[in-house]
């Protein structure tokens, strides 16, 4: 189990406590956590599951791929260094806790 | 099929089914025969055609994902490319592997992104609105002929850059694809037929001369000038924009139409909140799904959920036996347009997931907002005639009155 803090736009905060093979992403659909949408449900397709990575932990992931650079030209909030899709960030044992951030909107 | 095939086999180790997933009954009604296959176990054995069933959600999806296993080269039907003749020179999206398949898959899925959306709603919601305005006024419609045929034959190839004559062919083509996947049945072999004097038209239009400069199919071919594809390619991907992109979004709207007039109470709850459109559109994808199946053919032997595959048996994915999975969905019978079904795999999983989706959803959102925000109810006048076909779920007929606000 991984430790993943959710911020929201509006500072608050939700823990959720994600089994490993499990994506970002989906781990919030499953819990209903609003701020996250995903669409498309992790085929890098749709733009909006688009979180911020907290730098701390950005070197955990895999780098952006193609794909999801094309998508992430697509998102509804503004695009940062740190912008990644949730559904490509699958979270592993080793990474203990993992913290993003979510934009205001993803439509 | 091959002798191969039809040699009965005695090394499997998962229940044996005598099922027909292409029978007129199964076509019919295909939700007990999903029962059935989902509660025999993960993986099944379908013995009418000796090839392997996968019904539940998880497996479904776990199955999909894993491309390198099951592969699409070898075809996406009963098929097997390996051994047969294709019908058609294959799809370089649909029928590839990577990494010819990633080289389609990037110029499609950027011809189509959320970006170039934005692009065209203006346009295809100006459409919607029209065409919806004129129905409302006309009162009694038949939901399939007036509009699930109507509006996605006038947006997308208009999107596409296609001129309006002869278009009501990408009808009889979508059919006779998707009808191909399954066996050499009168389902299969009557759409062939209608088919057959228009095939000229399909391959006429996907040559450059034929697309307007700037639209989807012309911007295939702007990927090949910059040497992103091989020239020889181009047409063959603007043949997927037209066998995959009107008659699997014809069926979606016409079956979230099925949905609503068949579910009062959600039809209510849309037109008090037409912004629940788009995700009424989604849970009418997971509970009536467009495509029901996809095959896949298995590359290596293998063990999947416990049960040893042979190289080169074929897989038929239940994609819309997924989408009613107790163990996915609460209630999966139900219609509840609040559920937002993240995850159904009507659009597939994985690489191969519909590359379309987004031009999919903005359609089905369109439509349906478009009626919600003008009519207060609409009720079923007469019996609904479905369409059968292999792999689509369809319908010929949908009569309803439509009542304003």
């Amino acid at each position: 189990m991984v430790n993943v803090k959710y911020v929201h736009s509006s500072g608050s905060v939700t823990e959720l406590e994600v089994p490993a093979g499990t994506s970002v992403m989906q781990a919030a659909v499953n819990h209903g956590l609003d701020g996250i949408v995903g669409e498309c449900g992790g085929a890098a397709m749709c733009a909006t599951c688009h979180v911020y990575v907290d730098e701390a932990d950005s070197g955990k992931f895999p780098p952006i791929s193609p794909p999801e650079q094309e998508m992430l030209d697509c998102t509804a909030s503004p695009l940062r260094e740190t912008s990644r899709l949730g559904c490509q960030l699958v979270v592993k044992d080793e990474h203990d806790t993992i913290t993003v951030y979510l934009p205001e909107t993803q439509q | 099929m091959s002798e191969t095939q039809t040699q009965v086999r005695d090394d499997i180790d998962a229940p044996r089914l005598d099922i027909d997933p292409f029978s007129d009954d199964f076509l019919n009604m295909p939700y007990p025969y999903h029962e059935q296959m989902r509660e025999a176990g993960p993986v099944v054995w379908l013995e009418p055609y000796q090839l392997w069933g996968v019904a539940r959600h998880e497996p479904v999806k776990v199955g999909l994902n894993d491309w390198q296993s099951f592969i699409s080269s070898a075809g996406v039907g009963l098929a097997n490319f390996r051994t047969e003749k294709p019908f058609r020179p294959p799809s370089l999206i649909l029928e590839a592997d990577p990494p010819l398949h990633t080289r389609s898959r990037t110029v499609l899925s950027r011809i189509l992104s959320p970006k170039m959306m934005q692009t065209v709603k203006a346009e295809f919601e100006i459409q919607a609105n029209k065409l919806v305005d004129r129905l409302v006024e006309q009162g009694e419609i038949d939901a399939i002929k007036d509009l699930a045929k109507v509006f996605p034959l006038r947006v997308f190839p208009d999107a596409l850059g296609l001129a309006e004559e002869g278009r009501e062919t990408l009808l009889l083509y979508g059919d006779m694809v998707f009808n191909a996947f399954g066996p050499r049945n009168h389902v299969f072999l009557d759409s062939v037929k209608r088919y057959e004097p228009v095939r000229e038209w399909i391959m006429d239009h996907c040559q450059r001369s034929e697309l307007r400069p700037g639209g989807f199919g012309d911007l295939v071919y702007q990927a090949a000038d910059a040497g992103e594809i091989p020239p020889e390619d181009a047409p063959l991907l603007v043949r997927s924009f037209l066998s995959a992109g009107v008659d699997t979004t014809v069926n979606g709207i016409g079956n979230a139409m099925y949905c609503l007039a068949m579910f009062p109470d959600q039809y209510a709850k849309l037109a008090a909140a037409p912004a629940l459109a788009r995700q009424t559109f989604e849970e009418s994808l997971r509970l009536e799904s467009a495509v029901q199946t996809f095959f896949r053919t298995v590359n290596k032997p293998l063990e999947f959920y416990g049960v040893p595959m042979r190289e080169n048996d074929k897989v038929i994915f239940f994609l819309a036996a997924a989408n009613r999975d107790g163990r996915q969905w609460p209630n999966p019978e139900v219609f509840d347009i609040e559920r937002k079904p993240v995850g159904h795999m009507a659009f597939g999983s994985g690489i191969h997931g519909c590359v379309g989706q987004t031009v999919a959803r903005l359609e089905g959102e369109l439509i349906l907002s478009a009626l919600a925000k003008r009519v207060k109810r609409i009720e079923i006048t007469g019996e609904p005639v479905r369409r059968l076909n292999n792999t689509l779920r369809a319908l010929e007929s949908l009569p309803l009155r439509l009542i304003p606000h």
